[in-house]
């Protein structure tokens, strides 16, 4: 039977195997960072819905409160997060560098200029 | 100088004349001198220090580093090292003033890397002679490899690259897959590689694992041309003479029977193959690998080809005196080192001589030659002796041990391999002789300027040297008893 | 005052190791001019690699150093930990840091624009930073931290090379780095989750009390993938041969020898330090897995590399298979096959290095790396040619260099697990080496200088001096082998054994 209490884990596969697939499947550089950033955010996803505690509040200190819940992933992922801009930060840089130079952002196209460019 | 010293001198002394070599490259008078001085006081060194002491019983050594746990650099000297220490640095002087002869009169180029590569050979060889234990013993057997490969490819043709390849494709090739397995599994069981009397491996390695082991180095050892490595000995002959020569006597053919014999005296020891009768079957391989080359020999026309397929039928008599495991077969086998050596290198400069006076590289082109070149031929006659097996020849002694190892081993049909082997080598050599002394040169062989009869021999730097060594093949049939008594300090 | 200095500064070397080039990134950025940017640069990282050997030497006399970082303390703050397994490895990686950048300004003239040169450097101590910070972290998130900057500064390093080849090879390695560095997360994520940690000591403290569980076994399978990516393990190794191709030489020379090694690294560190390799799938052994993969990269790098006309992509595809080596060594589970790939690991970075910074001179004087490139080289180029010969004897395995020290540790390693024919299999490719490397040097040697070529001088001292130190270094450590398979064999003893 399907445990309804951990809909979040089925949020995480769903979102990383669509980061997955649009890496893969779709040949237009953009998409596949965009696929890129659907399957990293998956995972951060994944740290975050883990620290979440049953009844707890956010991890501030304050009076009568008894319950927080785990500050820990949630700064990991920040950490995490970050790497992730940067890492969409250079791949879009890198795109546009690869439209000045091949005038096209479409992979299969690129590989065909590149497989002329070798045969000649 | 203490004897120890003197082993770890000799492995180095030939690298210092390679610095004199760099050194008077633009002179090449002052240049090959600095060869054959460094020749002579290695020989010098090698006979004068080191040879008393192995004679009375002393094994000098010489350790240089331990390269991993278990793995040492270090020389030692016993018998039969002695032996092979002598024939490489003693022929290498003979060989440098042929080496001059030939490379002048043929007016080669890249001299200066010739004579540097030959030196590093002799280094290698020495290294290989007086290795104390397998590790070290490859190591140098490697250097032989990689410093003939320039030697060998020395006209740079394709012919000379395509020769090079299948050289360079068979030795490392089987000393990667064959010997340095058969390396580390020796390691592996018995903790060392240290070439001991009476063999490391008893109650370490038993039963068929002994022989794959014995394969594994055997095959390993390509440079000993067991059929079906032997390739590369024909492929090699597009070398210059010289250097067919310092392959086929001195440095690397030798130096592969040699690791095969002090494999089995001093890794396996003979009395663990004669109990266990491990060798058997590598002398099958042996008197195949004798036959059939002789066969080949026979049918070629080439006279460095023919005598290539020689070499490796005749180094296969060393190879099966250590197969047979007895002492006799043992001391056959160390002996012949040295008499197919000077043999062998008699033919070599012989048909070097022939193709720098004559120009003539064919046996059927040799027609009434030998009344024109009467010292070279006779040379040839002398050392066809040699490999054959007759008196006065020194050969004659090593086959008599050989046979008397066969017999010691109970293995007749051996006997009868070496002996139709002297009948195969009656053929493919005298005729050489006959065509030369009896027959009468072709009216028109394109000599036209020297017609007549008369001498007209090859410079005189290429024709002494044969005389030399054919000469010294008289000498060593009556230094046998010598040679014998050295090496019987093999076995214990 | 050096007293006084070595005082100050003596506890904080691990600390140093990672802050020092980071902020000579930044200061590097603040410097417009190229060659004062070399000179912040060159200080920073020979100082690193004098801190690397000081750390062995450490190491080696009082045993495995424990730094904890900004005070906070150990399981709860990020850990610093070097023994003897990372001391050898950072000091690889900080050693070719430094040796390469020797050779990188007269090499970079010819391929990224002058006022681009500083950045580069920038970059450069950046990914220097990342590599470090991975090797001596004690912390599992930490790892993904450092691996994450040091990747980075690698996508941005290999598309500075001078074709538009090298912008789609850095973007191809970019997914797939990403994909594995985030793999590397969600395995860690896992384990927190299982745990509640991320210092290594305390995770395999913790994991050992948890046993046997379906989480850990995923955790594990996803940092295996993910670090496999980045080592470049067959097949996940697709990345490899471009991004090596169109990389700047240099760049190609620096990260062939350390970022797959700093992969390895931590792939030993979480198998035998976290998980204490006592994983079973279902019966199969992840070793028997890992033997598989390493002996098809084993052939299949050194088979297609035989086919190739640029050497540069020659040589690519030879790292793949020298990493189906090292991966073979950790497969046998034994201390000789762990020594042979912690060993492999000093001495390919050694040898690659060397090569590559040949090609980088080749590349200077010829502008090109093919095969024809090569012709007659032995010739005009007789110094840098004999390097290459060298370092390919070296990777063929002739005794007295270093790649016979790896041969040896590995055939060993094989037949004391009883594999006798994956030894002989580690031979035969010994064998295809062979092939391809005489390949190049029978071009050098027997070719002719093409005709019309303009007078080819040997390449500057400021490139040959590192390629020669790296070259001798591979007939050195053949021979003096205490640094190289002591420490590896000592390291290996330690995880064995379970400590750390």
């Amino acid at each position: 039977m399907i445990e309804w209490g951990l809909y979040n884990y089925w949020v995480v596969i769903f979102l990383m195997m669509t980061g997955l697939y649009v890496v893969i499947a779709r040949g237009n550089l953009i998409k596949k960072i965009i696929g890129l950033n659907i399957f990293q955010v998956s995972v951060i996803m994944f740290y975050v819905s883990m620290g979440k505690v049953k009844g707890g509040t956010a991890p501030i200190e304050a009076a009568g409160f008894e319950v927080y819940s785990n500050p820990l992933p949630h700064v990991l992922m920040l950490t995490a997060i970050v790497v992730g801009v940067a890492t969409t930060a250079l791949a879009l840089a890198l795109v546009v560098r690869i439209k000045e130079a091949y005038g096209t952002i479409e992979e299969d196209e690129i590989r065909q200029i590149e497989s002329n460019e070798d045969a000649s | 100088m203490t004897a120890a010293t003197a082993v770890g001198l000799a492995v180095a002394w030939p690298l210092f004349a390679v610095v004199l070599i760099i050194a008077f490259q633009r002179w090449p008078n002052l240049r090959e001198t600095g060869t054959l001085l460094t020749g002579g006081s290695l020989f010098a060194i090698v006979a004068g220090v080191i040879l008393p002491e192995v004679q009375a019983g002393g094994r000098p050594r010489f350790d240089v580093w331990e390269v991993l746990p278990g793995l040492d650099l270090a020389f030692e000297v016993e018998p039969l090292g002695m032996l092979f220490g002598l024939v490489a640095s003693g022929l290498w002087i003979v060989t440098t003033f042929y080496s001059i002869g030939y490379m002048r009169g043929h007016h080669e180029k890249n001299q200066t890397r010739f004579y540097i590569c030959f030196a590093i050979a002799i280094s290698g060889a020495l290294g290989v002679a007086f290795a104390a234990n397998v590790f070290t013993l490859f190591v140098f057997y490697e250097l032989i490899t990689l410093s003939t490969y320039p030697l060998v490819t020395h006209a740079g043709t394709e012919k000379a690259r395509n020769a090079g390849r299948m050289y360079l494709g068979i030795l490392m090739g089987t000393s990667i897959a064959f010997l340095l397995f058969a390396l580390v599994w020796t390691w592996l069981a018995t903790g060392t590689t240290d070439f001991r009397p009476g063999g490391i491996l008893a109650g370490k390695v038993e039963g068929p694992q002994l022989m794959i082991l014995l394969a594994l180095y055997a095959f390993g050892t390509g440079k000993a041309a067991l059929m079906p490595f032997h390739r590369w000995l024909p492929a090699a002959m597009v070398a210059p003479t010289p250097v067919s020569a310092l392959l086929h006597a001195v440095a690397v053919v030798k130096a592969g029977v040699f690791t095969i014999l002090k494999v089995v005296v001093y890794v396996f020891g003979i009395d663990l193959l004669a109990a266990t009768d491990a060798s058997r079957w590598l002398t099958w391989v042996a008197a195949f690998t004798i036959i059939a080359a002789s066969c080949v020999a026979l049918g070629k026309d080439n006279l460095k080809a023919r005598l290539a397929y020689s070499t490796i039928s005749q180094l296969s008599y060393i190879v099966l005196g250590a197969a047979l495991a007895t002492t006799a077969g043992v001391i056959g086998g160390g002996m012949h080192i040295v008499m197919h050596a000077v043999g062998k290198i008699t033919l070599f400069f012989c048909a070097g001589a022939i193709m720098v006076g004559a120009h003539k590289t064919e046996v059927s082109e040799l027609d009434g030659l030998g009344r024109r070149m009467p010292f070279t031929f006779g040379a040839f006659l002398l050392g066809s002796l040699s490999v054959i097996g007759l008196p006065p020849m020194g050969g004659s002694w090593s086959k008599w041990f050989l046979m008397l190892g066969a017999a010691e081993a109970g293995q007749w049909v051996m006997m009868v391999v070496l002996m139709a082997s002297s009948l195969l080598s009656i053929g493919y050599l005298m005729p050489v002789v006959v065509r030369g002394f009896f027959r009468s040169a072709p009216v028109d062989d394109g000599h036209g300027d020297h017609a007549g009869s008369g001498i007209h021999e090859a410079p005189l730097l290429c024709v002494l040297p044969p005389v030399a060594t054919a000469l010294g093949g008289i000498v060593l049939f009556f230094y046998a008893e010598d040679i014998w008594q050295l090496l019987m300090g093999m076995v214990p | 005052m050096i007293e006084g200095i070595w005082t100050l500064i003596g506890d904080d070397l691990p600390a140093l190791q990672i802050a020092v080039p980071l902020l000579a990134a930044t200061l590097c950025i603040l410097v417009r001019r190229p060659m004062a940017a070399w000179s912040v640069a060159m200080v920073v990282a020979w100082s690193s690699f004098a801190n690397a050997g000081v750390l062995l030497h450490r190491v080696l006399t009082t045993g495995t150093i424990s730094y904890a970082e900004g005070g906070w303390p150990v399981p709860w703050g990020i850990e610093l930990r070097i023994d003897l397994l990372n001391a050898l490895v950072l000091l690889v990686v900080t050693g070719i840091c430094a040796i390469v950048l020797l050779a990188a300004p007269r090499s970079i003239k010819a391929e990224i624009p002058r006022d681009k040169q500083y950045l580069f450097y920038a970059t450069y101590l950046l990914c220097m930073t990342g590599l470090a910070g991975m090797t001596i972290t004690g912390d599992a998130f930490n790892i993904f931290v450092f691996l994450e900057i040091s990747s980075l500064s690698s996508y941005a390093l290999i598309s500075q090379g001078s074709t538009r080849r090298a912008l789609t090879s850095a973007i191809q390695y970019l997914v797939m780095g990403t994909i594995g560095g985030t793999f590397i997360l969600l395995g860690i994520g896992m384990l927190y989750m299982v745990t509640g940690t991320l210092n290594i000591v305390d995770l395999a403290d913790q994991l050992a009390l948890v046993g046997p569980n379906r989480t850990v076994l995923v955790a594990a399978a996803c940092i295996a993938v993910g670090v496999g990516i980045k080592l470049a393990v067959f097949p996940l190794h697709i990345w490899l041969p471009n991004a090596y191709t169109y990389a700047p030489a240099i760049v190609t020379a620096f990260i062939a020898a350390t970022s797959t090694k700093v992969a390895y690294y931590v792939l030993i560190r979480f198998a035998y330090s976290i998980f204490r390799i006592n994983l079973t799938f279902d019966g199969t052994q992840p070793s028997a897995i890992l033997m598989m993969l390493g002996i098809a990269a084993m052939f299949l790098g050194s088979l297609v590399a035989i086919f190739q006309d640029d050497i540069k992509r020659m040589l690519a595809y030879s790292s793949v298979a020298q990493i189906g080596y090292m991966v073979l060594g950790l497969s046998f589970a034994n201390e000789y096959g762990l020594t042979g790939g912690l060993v492999h690991v000093f001495n390919h970075a050694v040898m690659k290095c060397g090569l590559f910074l040949v090609l980088a001179c080749v590349l200077l004087r010829m502008r090109s790396t093919r095969l024809s490139a090569f012709e007659g080289l032995g010739r005009r180029m007789p110094l840098t040619f004999a390097a290459f010969v060298l370092g390919g004897l070296s990777l063929v395995g002739v005794p007295l260099t270093v790649g016979f020290v790896s041969k040896w540790y590995l055939v060993l390693g094989a037949l004391e697990a009883g594999l006798w024919p994956v030894a002989v299999l580690i031979l035969m490719s010994s064998i295809l080496a062979l092939v391809y490397i005489w390949r190049v040097v029978e071009v050098g040697y027997f070719k002719a200088p093409p005709e019309g070529a303009d007078e080819i001088t040997e390449a500057p001292v400021s490139m040959l001096l590192p390629t020669w130190i790296l070259i001798g270094s591979t007939l050195v450590f053949g021979v003096w082998t205490s640094l190289s398979a002591g420490v590896a064999s000592a390291a290996a003893r330690m995880l064995i054994g379970g400590g750390s």
